[in-house]
């Protein structure tokens, strides 16, 4: 076993892991935090994926261990108290999610997305959000939802 | 799947990384970002006795412009390759064919020495690195040494670092004042180059001067063009281009799989070498 010291959604754990424990496996089944969900465990559909110290990372294509001493934020975490993030909101107002199942990776990853480029054109976020998969292939209202999102976050800035 | 259980080592610096390789055995595995590594554990399809993380090594990050060189540490993630401003203006292709690789979480984790060390047959990186004549620097126990792209890449999943070593830096001579372009063939978002086409050019007068072109899964290990290299000197115009790329085919002897057949490889060698090139020497 291996000890862990992360911050999750602001508040802090000491765990002993097993090395081979996915972080995704950890954050559900260690922290009980199932906001985040498991896709295809193959990399590839990203609706585990949380910011680790502020940047989008596939939750099961990580050790628990590597995350010692780490920030970790999940769906679970970007409200701030009763207030939805803006990336929340636009979901919900532009119809971006389907069946759900895609949502915490989708708006994690559109968050990371936004931080990095806060006003991308269409094209932009359609590739920025590759790494994200829809099985309701509802893409056109996720990158809509992206967009108002952009104009929202635009709005709390000034 | 879970993993098959584990011992884990998280290194602090490459002595420390070597000592444990030595200490593991054979069956020690080296962790970069493990982007590669966490699904094959992941399916099962290796079973290490100690996975040795090199991912908080501080010497293996950075990227160092070293006047006709630029350094860049083998820890270095994806992302900070891609936006590194001297490998944006003096490495463009570079740039390109790391943009290219997987998705935005993926790049965030991954890194360049992981996946030039991984060799895996499909990469976007290794044909830039072959193109370009990376230098390779490698550490083990007794020191450190350094080899050539040529030499590097040895098979599928096979370089030229041994089991006891570990990729410290790879230098990429700067290509300042080329034009460079990585053309990927694949079928969707995420997936494999069924074939890739690494492009550098440097025009002179309207014209093709020089030209270093490397191609990606068209056999176990990258290849370089050097037939069109030769072909493509003095070339301006897309049916000059072209007809200089029909030589992307030489000496090629490509695999058969589920994406394409032998002759369709061979076709996407020539036409996406064309366009790559093309689009690297600003030809249309």
């Amino acid at each position: 076993m291996e000890h862990l010291k992360v911050t999750v959604d602001g508040t802090t754990y000491q765990k002993e892991v097993e090395p081979r424990t996915l972080l995704v496996h950890f954050l559900r089944e260690d922290l009980g935090r199932v906001g985040t969900v498991v896709g295809c465990d193959t990399s590839n559909c990203g609706t585990c994926t949380v910011l680790v110290d502020g940047v989008s990372v596939k939750s099961c294509s990580m050790l628990a261990v590597q995350a010692d001493g780490s920030e970790i934020t999940t769906i679970q975490g970007v409200s701030d108290g009763n207030d939805w993030h803006p990336v929340q909101s636009a979901f919900k107002e532009c119809h971006g999610l389907q069946c759900g199942y895609c949502t915490p990776g989708m708006v994690i990853s559109s968050i990371d997305l936004l931080n990095e480029n806060p006003n991308p054109t269409e094209a932009e976020i359609r590739e920025g959000l590759e790494g994200n998969l829809c099985r309701c292939t509802g893409y056109h209202n996720i990158v809509k939802s992206v967009q108002r999102a952009a104009e929202l976050m635009e709005g709390t800035k000034s | 799947m879970i993993p098959v259980a584990f011992d884990y080592k998280k290194a602090s610096s490459v002595e420390d990384a070597l000592a444990a390789l030595a200490e593991g055995g054979e069956d020690a595995k080296l962790m970069g970002g493990g982007q590669s590594l966490v699904p094959v554990l992941r399916l099962r399809l290796n079973a290490p006795s100690v996975v040795v993380d090199c991912s908080s090594i501080p010497e293996l990050k950075g990227i160092k412009d070293e006047g006709g060189k630029i350094l860049i540490g083998a820890g270095t993630t994806h992302h900070a390759v891609m936006n590194d401003p001297a490998v944006k203006s003096s490495l463009k292709v570079l740039a390109d064919a790391t943009a290219s690789v997987a998705d935005p979480q993926i790049r965030h984790r991954g890194t360049l020495g992981g996946a030039l060390a991984h060799s895996d047959p499909r990469a976007d990186q290794p044909p830039v690195a072959l193109a370009l004549d990376a230098e390779f620097t490698i550490a083990g126990t007794t020191g450190q040494r350094t080899v050539a792209a040529a030499d590097f890449f040895q098979g599928p999943f096979e370089t030229a670092v041994g089991p006891d070593e570990i990729l410290v830096s790879i230098a990429f001579p700067k290509l300042d004042g080329w034009g460079g372009h990585y053309e990927k063939f694949n079928r969707a978002a995420q997936a494999w180059s069924i074939i890739g086409v690494a492009a550098a050019v440097r025009m002179e007068g309207g014209k093709i001067a020089e030209a270093r072109i490397g191609l990606t899964n068209v056999g176990g290990t990258p290849h370089r063009a050097s037939a069109v290299e030769q072909a493509l000197v003095g070339a301006s115009s897309i049916a000059e281009v072209e007809a200089a790329s029909m030589h992307a085919s030489d000496n090629l002897s490509p695999f058969a799989d589920e994406d394409a057949d032998v002759d369709y490889r061979l076709h996407l060698a020539r036409v996406l070498t064309a366009r790559s090139v093309a689009r690297a020497a600003g030809i249309s």
